[in-house]
């Protein structure tokens, strides 16, 4: 068994690319042929208990019921507001989904074209309708700091395993920071603290697949703001 | 295809009068993620063809009444830019252009996984920078890789290469003069892993067995081509994977 | 991937930079992004060239074809300028003969071109009263980072200067290099708030009310301007573009020789 899979661990694959031949169950993005597993995107090989599939190194949202994300108001209408999810489909935000009571035709006056709002996906149907609210707790309109966008592969290792990763980016750059699924995150905080929260989601970005990533963060932040590396509790 | 000439284009060695023989093909190059702002891009060279693709996509299908509520559509769009050819070519979209785009939409849209983006489109856009003929096999090349590039769920990445005949000899990756005067053209254009045939074309005059030769040769050079495209996607990933220290 | 919208958080932030005297990436207001010349890269045209400033590439190839002069000019060559935003470029940019934003630029970097008297027209005769050489310049956006106007026009300008009148091609004598005779070099500016920028990425343009396009020629000389956008430009403003544009041509023209 060892030797047939001595493959290498992170080994990048195209589409097409055969994954197993020995009789493993397909994983995400893979299919199977003719009894060979085949990758259906670009990206790195993954096995997972006994499956095989490939984590995507680029592709777009598809948003999921459930998932917190940020979006951006690019269309009023009478009863409702079109939001722009980063995803290859449209978001209608109803009002009978937002904590206030608006008549027929008054939409503008709550939400503007370029507000940024933090909404939930209510639903997805199997032609990808979608439907969003901002009723629950911390659903909101934001103002203020900066939004940044990541591809969403890399929206978990932002998270970190047990969310230690954006836990160690809010107490150490003293910003609020929330992480969007589909890839947007809103930082808040002071200029220089947001400036360098910024540079460290790019770093986790572009260093996604590499081990030791939240040393090397917490090092970084720590060189760029060291008086708040005192405040830092360990996990 | 059926102009005239007295250049010798296969001379009684065999040998074509850019150096080849019969069953090589022009040097490829390929390098996937040259552009920044579309989703996935390729560019390609095979001998003289210069040739760029980009994705958009998955995203809103435009205009509305082309989507589909059950999978993506593939909207290619194949384009030569005005000094890609001798005589300058008119700007816009000729007859050519578009029987082109239709056919390259339709080989892209057997391996792309369309039903899991149902109501959007994935948008292919292939410029020609430069010609020497097989210009649509070069973009369907580039195209492959960009989509892969894009991040875009596909059950392989599709190779093209044409082959034809000339001086009647059956030729690999026939080039301008070749084509110009020669008497076949095929290009074609496969899924590596089933041998599938996505795009096929003839022109000209071929006996059976002539045909068969060149459908040969070309299944052939597909794989070499497609070794060449997971190559460039490799390079173009590992390149951003080196930025970090396992 | 939707086309992402200019959300009130960016265009805040953005303001506040520029409020500080910087720019997202860095750059001083004045300051010009990295630019990048290439020439000769497509043998087919008769001349050509890839511009870079930052991210924002443009193509341009020339092509030079014998033809009938202008009844009213007879013994003058043509010089055509044509442009395209291809779709590929950005995702806003739909497929579709050229539309207005795309003519303006054709017609902004030909101003230049021939009010400047960069192509010696008049070494284009071939036949007096019959035929002259036509020279096409064809214009493509690649990628679209903003400020399509002055990487259009340099891409032009470097085509030009890398073109072979193709003479051995028609029978019409040797090859000789398409007589120029200066380097026209535009310099483009974006109003946003009351403050004035240089070479605009595509974010500040978005979020600009204006825009002021000052092409010189090497003698610092003004050829061509154009304002574009729904907003306006004070005296004071213009005066600094004009400064601005001819100090900037300087500098563009010892990066291209």
């Amino acid at each position: 068994m060892e030797r047939r899979n001595a493959r290498p661990t992170r080994e990048i694959v195209v589409p097409g690319d055969v994954l197993d031949e020995t009789g493993m169950k397909p994983g995400e993005n893979a299919y199977v042929q003719d009894g060979k597993v085949r990758a259906s995107v670009t990206g790195v090989r993954n096995v997972f208990q006994n499956t095989v599939g490939v984590i995507p190194l680029k592709g777009c949202y598809m948003p999921k019921s459930g998932d917190t994300v940020i979006g951006v108001i690019n269309d009023i209408g009478p009863s409702n507001w079109m939001v722009d999810i980063n995803a290859p489909y449209p978001a209608p935000l109803h009002v009978s989904e937002v904590p206030w009571k608006v008549e027929f035709g008054d939409t503008s006056k709550y939400l503007g074209i370029g507000n940024v709002v933090i909404i939930k996906i209510l639903s997805v149907d199997e032609s990808r309708k979608i439907q969003v609210t901002m009723k629950d707790s911390g659903l909101r309109r934001i103002t203020g700091g900066r939004v940044v966008t990541i591809p969403c592969s890399k929206v978990s290792r932002v998270i970190g395993k047990s969310g230690t990763m954006i836990s160690m980016l809010k107490n150490m750059t003293d910003c609020r920071i929330t992480v969007g699924q589909n890839g947007r995150i809103w930082i808040d905080g002071d200029d220089e603290n947001c400036d360098v929260a910024a540079e460290a989601i790019a770093m986790i970005e572009s260093k996604a697949q590499s081990g030791n990533l939240t040393d090397a963060v917490k090092d970084f932040i720590g060189s760029r703001l060291p008086q708040n590396e005192y405040g830092y509790q360990e996990e | 295809m059926s102009g005239h000439t007295d250049m010798v284009l296969v001379d009684e060695n065999g040998m074509r009068i850019d150096g080849r023989t019969a069953e090589q093909h022009r040097p490829i190059k390929i390098e996937a993620g040259v552009l920044d702002n579309a989703d996935g891009s390729a560019y390609v060279e095979i001998g003289k063809n210069k040739v760029l693709a980009a994705v958009y996509g998955p995203r809103e299908c435009h205009p509305r009444h082309l989507q589909d509520p059950t999978k993506a559509i593939v909207q290619c769009k194949y384009n030569m830019e005005t000094y890609s050819v001798s005589d300058r070519k008119r700007p816009g979209p000729d007859r050519r252009s578009i029987e082109i785009s239709k056919i390259i939409s339709e080989a892209l849209e057997k391996v792309v996984l369309t039903e899991l983006y149902p109501r959007a489109s994935i948008d292919v856009y292939i410029e020609i920078l430069q010609a020497n003929a097989g210009t649509r096999c070069a973009g369907l090349t580039a195209a492959s890789v960009a989509l892969a590039d894009a991040g875009i769920p596909m059950r392989d990445i599709v190779p093209a290469i044409a082959a034809g005949k000339a001086d009647g000899h059956v030729l690999l990756d026939l080039n301008k003069e070749e084509d110009n005067y020669g008497q076949a053209d095929v290009p074609i254009a496969i899924v590596p892993s089933t041998d599938e045939i996505v795009l096929l074309q003839m022109d000209g005059n071929m006996t059976r067995e002539e045909f068969d030769h060149a459908i040969d040769l070309a299944v052939n050079a597909c794989h070499e081509v497609y070794d060449l495209q997971r190559d460039a996607l490799k390079r173009r990933y590992s390149a951003k994977k080196g930025e970090v220290s396992e | 991937m939707s086309v992402e919208m200019m959300s009130e958080i960016k265009r805040d932030h953005m303001m506040k930079l520029i409020e500080a005297g910087t720019r997202e990436d860095g750059r001083g207001l004045a300051d010009v992004r990295k630019i990048e010349v290439e020439t000769g890269l497509i043998e087919s045209a008769d001349g050509s060239a890839k511009v870079k400033i930052g991210k924002t590439v443009v193509m341009a190839g020339v092509k030079i074809i014998p033809g009938t002069p202008f009844p009213d000019t007879p013994n003058i060559g043509v010089l055509t300028t044509g442009a395209e935003l291809i779709p590929m470029a950005h995702p806003s940019f739909e497929s579709g003969p050229p539309g207005e934003d795309a003519i303006e630029l054709a017609r902004v970097v030909d101003r230049g071109i021939r009010e400047s008297g960069m192509v010696d027209v008049e070494a284009l005769c071939i036949v007096p009263g019959e035929e002259v050489w036509m020279c096409f310049v064809d214009i493509y956006a690649i990628n679209h980072d903003g400020n399509l106007f002055d990487a259009a026009n340099l891409a032009a300008v470097c085509a030009l200067k890398d073109a072979t009148i193709p003479g051995e091609q028609y029978g019409k004598g040797e090859n000789k290099p398409l007589p120029i005779t200066c380097t026209p070099i535009s310099i483009t500016e974006a109003k946003i708030g009351n403050h004035l920028i240089v070479d605009p990425n595509f974010d500040e343009e978005q979020i600009s009310s204006a825009r002021l396009t000052v092409t010189t020629d090497d003698n610092g000389n003004f050829r061509a301007m154009q304002k574009g956008g729904r907003g306006s430009i004070t005296l004071d403003e213009l005066s600094q573009c004009l400064d601005r544009a001819v100090e900037k041509g300087i500098e563009i023209r010892k990066i291209i020789g």
